[in-house]
């Protein structure tokens, strides 16, 4: 035990007090040395950090550039804009921010129930759009109430505009905010920018990079409560490039008004160039509202209609041709030596080993060569030589004209359907082609489909004798297009049988045009959409009647414009060609075009773009806020549509029948539904 | 200073250490000063004021007697314990968690004042000890006591910081006192076993959170983690030379936490650099050089154990603070001697600073019993 005395106490007190000293200055030095180490080691790290809290750099969207069509009018322009977004989590009380914004903007209830679920779904960091397109004092209203309203963004900048609104929907696309995904995929800070749209679909997604332009930026200093203190600096942004199309406006918006309450597509391109003048797919959607996200009223309304407003028809609506092929497979025979003088005789129908394949006119044509099976469309005459020649002979052919062909367009998908031959079909179902194969082929049912553009690009390659490649992009250069090297007079013995079809004794006397030296020439098909004969193809329920098709060139003996119409469902090629008449009469002579739609409209209550309006408002009293809420993201009702679309382009089953042909129009206005009786398939009775 | 030049009042007065003390004030009101957007009102005008008050109250304490001073070590004691009391009382009926009691002027905190307390009284304590006895049971339980009641009372406040300063402060004269050196080692490994158990039981969550945050800052940047974060940014962001007398972003921002009062130095860091820091560092390295002098040479145990008991009560706040600041130690909340906004802290630093140089004039003069010259 140690002996504590006064003073061994105070040797131990200067001991220790040095001892403790000591400790004092050796922390006095690692603080220096910690100090140094954080202010001149680190420093670099930590003034960047400084910097960084010190400084916020807001991005200003850039404006996106315009897409023109041909003549350099804008498809899609950018309008000044007075706008309000959601910063979701800067938000403090949602519900009262919701209702106070509600009432600023004069929300009705549904919408208001949209802008809190969006609110609800949101990423936080994600702007949410309230509302865009404001006027000045709404604008102003919602400025002046800010300091209540945290979170909420009032800016002013440009949205995308699309004068035509529904007409150019499915070629252009729409743009939106980004989605999760497409931010994950590209995590740039300008996606989550207020105000930022992306391209969705159609063009405005294909030319993306092209389009978008370099945000401008704003520099500004904030306080830790993002309070802005001054600005910094300021650069503009760089609009976006312009992109041109091949499209005629006019054109492209007249087509798609003039289908009017049908479902279906008009494809027009030039014959020289194979430039697109006119893609247009009906019904439709605008993207004018699209771009502001869907409401739950619009999704409703889009995805209850059974003519699938969100797919483009004319590139992956796949359709059997019908009897649009014959001029083709007359081709193909010509070139397969076959003489356009020599003629069977058509009785109603031909007798194939056991088998009788009925003409559609069941009076038959009596005695029919190339030129009039082609203008009478006579069934019996095509079965005929396509027993001789073979389905060699035509496929080929086909896949020549471009069915079957994926073209090199700037579009995110195109289905392109199928040309069926003896070797597709065995490997498809492991069954040898028979007889009936070649019969449905040679008059465009069966396992054949096609696209409207393949249509299109078929009568332009028929008509004009060249390859003919359609394209999408003005770059100011003019394609060459090789020859197609059809042998001897053939493009002519053609082009005067499709004239035929309009001009003379044919099937589509009514599509004759009404301006003078401007003869068109044609085709008519009717294809039958089941195997069952149900509702006879006319009448009945819409999904089961026919399609009606019509191919098209003009002038008839110097072709500059081909085409292609398909209107489904429309109960026959009745419903296609005086589509393709005013849609040409348009192109030739834009006010007698116009004065024939107009008078239209009248019936059928007005534009695309208003009866698209007034749809929606009939609607959305009907629905009111029972229906369930809209998608986020309406990419993904598209791509749901595209699978449905593909799923419904697979040929059905495996045919076991020929396909009964449909009566065709006829010049004399054939009455309009010739009842026959059910089951007209005779031939597999027996 | 040469005593010829000044008039016998001044003479004893330890200019070496008030210099650079005063500058000190003043480098932290100029601080303050910037840290209010450039404006006298409202830290720097007060910090500077309070000074004077608490210089002349310092003086005031360096012309005490010896024989007074050891006389007020226990009523001194238990007055403070009892307004430690009431305090807690007050916050008690208030329904809160009242720290201190409104004089006007500033408002004072019971629990400052104990700390400079606990050494005098333990100072004291330890001087009439008779010397066998400093290895007894009754060198350690009496002095424990003196330190543990109001160390729980500060705890339950609850107040971390003052808490473990009043522990320190006793345990540092104990140490000074010759206790024997195997407590203190058996101490501090029972303190290593209690801290863990301290930790998940006795700990409020706001206590916990800042140890946890203070062992991985980076856990909880935008919550607890904020402040040491910041603060790091500050003085690292300030470089050699720093941005200049009114330019630091991270202050002016409002991106560091409390700029005026316990991130002071990191609100000075980041303007006046490392320099800056290194001046503070000297500054304050004089003045505890300067109070272990004081010790070594006080005329007898008390006085020196005082002395001792005092420049570690500095040392303590300074070291805490700048250790905290520094990403170093966990966000308590001690404030920095001398710099930041505060009346309390500067009481207590400048008590500490008299008794210091009442202690000089002492040894002086030995067994002086002076009234004011």
């Amino acid at each position: 035990m140690q002996k504590f005395t006064s003073s061994s106490l105070a040797q131990s007190f200067d001991r220790r007090s040095f001892v403790v000293g000591a400790v004092q200055g050796g922390i006095g030095l690692l603080l220096a040395a910690r100090m140094g180490y954080i202010a001149v080691a680190e420093n670099e790290k930590y003034e960047m950090e400084a910097e960084s809290n010190r400084v916020n750099l807001s991005l200003i969207p850039p404006r996106r550039g315009w897409i023109l069509d041909r003549n350099g009018s804008p498809l899609a322009s950018n309008r000044a804009d007075f706008r309000v977004d959601i910063i979701p989590e800067r938000l403090v009380d949602p519900q009262a921010t919701v209702a106070t914004l509600s009432n600023l903007l004069g929300f009705d209830p549904t919408e208001r129930q949209d802008l809190s679920d969006k609110l609800d779904k949101a990423a936080g960091f994600q702007p949410v759009q309230v509302a865009d397109g404001l006027d000045y004092d709404t604008f102003a209203a919602i400025s002046v109430r800010l300091p209540e309203l945290p979170g909420v963004i009032p800016t002013r900048g440009f949205s995308r505009f699309y004068p035509t609104g529904p007409s150019v929907g499915h070629l252009i696309g729409y743009v939106g905010a980004a989605s999760r995904e497409e931010y994950e995929l590209e995590p740039v800070p300008l996606l989550v920018t207020p105000g930022f749209k992306l391209g969705k679909d159609g063009l405005e997604q294909q030319f993306e990079q092209t389009l978008r332009g370099e945000p401008g930026a704003r520099r500004v200093e904030v306080t830790a409560s993002g309070r802005i203190v001054r600005d910094l600096d300021m650069r503009e942004d760089v609009q976006g490039k312009a992109i041109q199309l091949t499209i005629d406006g006019p054109l492209q918006d007249y087509a798609a008004r003039r289908i009017g309450l049908e479902s279906g597509s008009v494809v027009v391109l030039d014959c020289l160039t194979g430039d697109l003048l006119c893609m247009a797919s009906m019904p439709s959607f605008d993207p004018n509202s699209f771009s502001d996200g869907i409401g739950r009223v619009e999704y409703q309304m889009l995805s209850a209609n059974e003519r699938v407003p969100l797919r483009n028809k004319v590139l992956k609506g796949l359709y059997p041709p019908g009897s649009t092929v014959k001029p083709m497979v007359a081709m193909s025979f010509l070139e397969a030596g076959l003489d356009p003088m020599e003629a069977t005789s058509c009785g109603g129908g031909l007798r194939v080993g056991n088998r009788v394949f009925h003409c559609w006119q069941r009076g038959g044509h009596g005695h029919v060569d190339m030129a009039k099976g082609i203008y009478q469309s006579c069934d019996v005459y095509f079965y005929h030589f396509a027993q001789r020649l073979g389905m060699d002979v035509i496929a080929p052919m086909a896949k020549r004209c471009g069915m079957g062909q994926e073209f090199p367009l700037p579009v995110a998908s195109q289905f392109f359907g199928t040309v069926p031959d003896p070797a597709w079909k065995l490997q498809k179902y492991g069954t040898p082609w028979a007889g009936f194969d070649t019969v449905n082929a040679t008059i465009g049912q069966g396992y054949m489909l096609a696209n409207p553009l393949q249509l299109a690009v078929m009568a332009s390659r028929l008509a004009t004798g060249n390859t003919v490649m359609p394209r999408l992009m003005l770059d100011g250069k003019k394609p060459t297009f090789g020859s197609m090297n059809f042998h001897g007079d053939h493009v002519q013995v053609i082009q005067q049988a499709m004239s035929d079809v309009v001009n003379g004794p044919g099937t589509a006397g009514r599509a004759r045009l009404p301006i003078e030296n401007v003869l068109m020439a044609g085709k008519t098909g009717t294809a039958q959409v089941v195997s069952l004969n149900v509702g006879g193809g006319r009448g009945g329920q819409w999904k089961y009647r026919d399609h009606g098709l019509f191919i098209f060139f003009a002038p008839f003996d110097k072709p500059r414009y081909a085409g292609a119409v398909v209107i489904e469902h429309g109960g026959g090629s009745g419903a296609a060609y005086p589509i393709a008449r005013d849609v040409m009469t348009f192109l030739f002579d834009p006010a007698k075009g116009l004065e024939a739609l107009h008078a239209m409209e009248k019936q059928w209550g007005g534009t695309a773009q208003e009866r698209l309006a007034a749809d929606y408002a009939r609607f959305a009293t009907a629905a009111g806020l029972d229906l369930p809420p809209a998608p986020a993201d309406p990419a993904t009702i598209a791509r749901l549509v595209d699978a449905e679309a593909r799923a419904a382009a697979e040929p059905s089953a495996l045919a076991s029948q020929p396909v009964t042909p449909r009566p065709e129009a006829e010049p004399s206005a054939v009455p309009l539904a010739p009842s026959r009786p059910a089951g007209g398939g005779g031939a597999a009775g027996r | 200073m040469s005593a010829g030049i000044l008039p016998a009042p001044l003479r004893g007065i330890p200019w070496r250490v008030l210099l650079p003390l005063t500058l000190l004030v003043c480098f932290g009101a100029a601080v303050l000063y910037s840290a209010a957007g450039g404006s006298l009102q409202p830290y720097a005008l007060s910090h500077l004021i309070r000074f004077s008050v608490f210089l002349v109250v310092a003086l005031v304490i360096s012309r005490l007697p010896r024989e007074l001073v050891q006389f007020v070590a226990y009523p001194g004691y238990a007055g403070v314990l009892l307004l430690l009391m009431v305090v807690e009382a007050i916050g008690a009926i208030g329904g809160g968690s009242q720290r201190w009691i409104d004089l006007g002027f500033m408002s004072l905190q019971p629990s400052e004042l104990m700390k400079p307390c606990v050494v005098l009284v333990l100072a004291k304590f330890y001087s009439s000890l008779p010397p066998g006895l400093a290895g007894s049971w009754r060198a350690l339980v009496p002095a424990g006591l003196l330190v543990g009641f109001p160390m729980l009372l500060v705890l339950v406040q609850p107040d971390l910081g003052t808490a473990l300063a009043i522990t320190f402060g006793g345990v540092c004269v104990m140490f000074l006192a010759g206790l024997p050196m195997r407590w203190f080692v058996g101490g501090g490994l029972a303190a290593a076993v209690a801290a863990p158990l301290a930790y998940f039981f006795v700990l409020h969550d706001y206590q916990r959170a800042r140890v946890t945050t203070f062992l991985d800052p980076e856990s909880d940047p935008l919550g607890t983690g904020y402040h040491i974060t910041q603060s790091k940014i500050a003085i690292g962001s300030g470089g050699l030379t720093g941005k200049g007398f009114g330019q630091g972003s991270q202050s002016h921002l409002n991106y560091l936490p409390e700029p005026h009062t316990d991130f002071v130095f990191a609100t000075m860091a980041e303007e006046w650099g490392l320099f800056g820091g290194l001046l503070v560092l000297l500054v304050f390295g004089i003045v505890l050089r300067w109070g272990w002098t004081v010790a070594r040479r006080a005329p007898d145990r008390f006085s020196s154990l005082l002395a001792g008991g005092m420049t570690w009560t500095i040392f303590f706040y300074v070291a805490i603070n700048l250790l905290m600041v520094m990403g170093l130690a966990p966000v308590v909340g001690i404030p920095l001697p001398f710099m930041s906004h505060g009346g309390s802290s500067m009481m207590t630093n400048m008590i500490c600073i008299g008794t210091l140089m009442m202690i000089e004039r002492w040894s002086r003069r030995p067994g002086g019993s002076g009234a004011l010259a």
